[in-house]
């Protein structure tokens, strides 16, 4: 089911927690709300659910106007990041709550609904975990639980909320590769929150990436990420630099010459040299190194301007070069983008 | 059972905390009850069943226990509803509506008898409009469960408060998006998880009115038979010098106390196997 975000504003108290959004996700997709912390993106998230009241603008379900419609009658499953398991009830019964509470008249029999708990439980690879309590299972379980639990009632639109936010790094990458496969089965609309642009980047059909109250861009994760409709955007998805500079020529997009721009480059974008290959290349000092795993981050000074600057080297780059403290190299930007300096981070 | 053992914790003074645990509630209760029950071994086994089962002993302990789990039980049910009242919606002077409710707590019990028994005589404020009725209040049955009522209302609303508070909105929610309705939502997921402070209340309500005798002896009538507490039958005996046999009917009353308290307390166990 396609949902339709059209002129939503929300507010709370002096906070604009919305501001004029407009968003149209299409049937089946798996889309990321991608922003920092009040970015409104767990506000737009339970305004599409209905447990949130919009101030104006209107929530469309198919071309259906839902916006006054309740939440018990939207058919959203919605997942919390702290799963709101019931925790008197064994998982059988929280995956089964979604049906038991259905009117005498559409409540399918006893055998139907074990036989649609049971199903569920395949699909998350929790069976032989029915007859436990929610206190019993780790967070991950958990959280496969309360999907299920979602899923019961046959939603039209699965809405996330943070749902990895809560675990440890190693089930939290298991499990957003399980989501990415579990909806490539089911094919069922789904809008998840994020922070984590990793998380965005890895699991979304498409990322919509929210600051302030307002989206700043939406688009494939390839769109977003190379080509940033902003430097928020930019800066957000990955480690940024910033030269601040002065447009020598015209040219570059639409900018006049002379005007002041910022130029920011990713550091996995910066090559680190010994001797400079052209005139682009910076003379620079390393003053830090500190490695990551699998890529060795360098910060340096660039000669002249005292700026300090991040590259991220792979780890077999770094090795090759030998790098040392307070050596003197060379770097030269592989990819540059430049903004008109009057955005501020 | 050995409470010297070594434990592994963090926190020292295990054995001084115990320790004075011991000698504090042997001090406070167990001495004072075992003089009880000590004095009560002076009769005889024939003696003893002669005085606890004589009749009008017998249709106080139906007095006494009958209201004072009556008096529970629509405690428990008010108690709820009040402490949900003041927990969940905001309105002008709340803050003294939960002041009042600690009020019996504090209020002397004769106090609040002879108060209860004025406003609820036929010519009372509210008995007035219930004689014509035909319900009496003051001086019956009804008369003592409405003062164990009345002294017994903070402990339901004080131990279920917090937990309402506790609660997580989340799990409303939760049981919205999945079809329930209001009344679904309470009773298939947030009463679950009230009961056990539910019952914890209860019996503290309950102990409390079957303990209870300044509020009572005003409002009760006290006609034997028919509206006499088994604490006056104590007192009575007491007053007419026969201690064997006031100490032989008070541990009856605790024996039962003990045996319901610790009934409540298993069912309160039970309502709390989802927690380990």
């Amino acid at each position: 089911m396609s949902i339709e975000v059209e002129n939503i504003h929300k507010q709370f108290g002096s906070f604009i927690a919305l501001n004029d959004v407009t968003l149209s996700i299409p049937s089946g997709e798996l889309v990321a709300l991608l922003g920092p912390s009040g970015s409104g993106k767990t506000t737009l998230l339970r305004i599409i659910a209905g447990l949130e009241r919009t101030d104006s603008g209107r929530i469309l379900f198919n071309g259906e106007d839902t916006t006054e419609r309740h939440v018990r009658e939207r058919k959203v499953g919605f997942v919390f990041q702290h799963y709101a398991l019931f925790k008197h009830m064994t998982v059988f019964d929280n995956v089964a709550f979604g049906l038991n509470v259905r009117p005498r008249s559409n409540r399918p029999a006893k055998p139907e609904i074990s036989a649609k708990v049971m199903e569920l439980l395949r699909l998350v690879q929790l069976e032989c975990l029915a007859h436990r309590y929610p206190s019993q299972l780790s967070g991950g379980q958990r959280q496969r639980i309360a999907l299920a639990r979602a899923l019961a009632v046959e939603p039209q639109v699965l809405l996330l909320d943070e749902p990895f936010g809560a675990l440890d790094a190693q089930v939290r990458a298991e499990l957003r590769r399980w989501l990415r496969k579990l909806h490539d089965e089911l094919h069922i609309t789904s809008v998840f929150v994020t922070h984590d642009q990793e998380e965005a980047l890895e699991v979304a059909d498409r990322i919509v990436v929210m600051n302030k109250g307002r989206i700043e861009q939406a688009g494939t994760p390839d769109l977003v990420y190379d080509h940033p409709a902003n430097p928020f955007v930019l800066n957000f998805l990955g480690n940024v630099n910033l030269f601040h500079g002065r447009l020598s020529q015209p040219g570059v997009g639409q900018h006049e010459s002379n005007e002041n721009v910022v130029s920011y480059v990713r550091s996995h974008d910066i090559e680190i040299e010994r001797s400079p290959l052209d005139s682009t290349a910076l003379k620079a000092e390393i003053r830090h190194i500190q490695k990551l795993g699998p890529s060795v981050r360098v910060t340096l000074a660039i000669d002249g301007t005292g700026e300090f600057i991040e590259a991220e080297l792979t780890r077999d780059v770094f090795q090759n070069l030998g790098l040392q403290h307070d050596e003197q190299v060379y770097v030269r930007p592989r990819q540059v983008r430049v903004f008109v300096e009057d955005y501020q981070i | 059972m050995k409470f010297s053992k070594r434990h592994n914790n963090v926190l020292p003074g295990f054995g001084p905390t115990m320790g004075y645990t011991l000698l504090y509630l042997s001090l406070i209760v167990l001495i004072p009850l075992s003089a009880l029950i000590f004095k009560t071994a002076g009769l005889s086994w024939h003696d003893f069943v002669a005085i606890v089962t004589a009749p009008r002993v017998l249709a106080s302990y139906k007095v006494t226990f009958g209201s004072a789990l009556t008096a529970a039980g629509i405690n428990a049910l008010f108690g709820v509803l009040v402490a949900w009242v003041l927990v969940r919606y905001p309105f002008p002077g709340k803050r003294l509506i939960d002041a009042l409710v600690d009020l019996p707590f504090a209020l002397p019990t004769a106090v609040a008898g002879i108060t209860l028994a004025t406003v609820y005589s036929a010519n009372g404020w509210i008995g007035r409009y219930l004689e014509p009725h035909g319900i009496k209040v003051a001086f019956t049955r009804l008369g003592i469960i409405v003062a164990m009522t009345f002294i017994g209302l903070p402990f339901v609303v004080r131990t279920v408060q917090p937990v309402i508070e506790e609660l997580d909105s989340e799990l409303e929610e939760a049981a919205a998006c999945l079809g329930a309705n209001r009344w679904q939502t309470f009773r298939r997921v947030l009463f679950p998880l009230l009961l056990p402070s539910v019952l914890t209340g209860f019996a503290l309500a309950f102990a409390r009115a079957v303990g209870e005798y300044g509020s009572i002896i005003f409002i009760a009538g006290n006609m034997p038979m028919v509206s006499e507490i088994t604490p006056l039958i104590i007192i009575t005996k007491l007053e007419q010098y026969d201690y064997q046999g006031a100490t032989a009917v008070a541990t009856v009353m605790l024996v039962s106390s003990f045996v319901i308290l610790l009934v409540i307390n298993l069912l309160q166990k039970w309502s709390r196997r989802y927690a380990e």
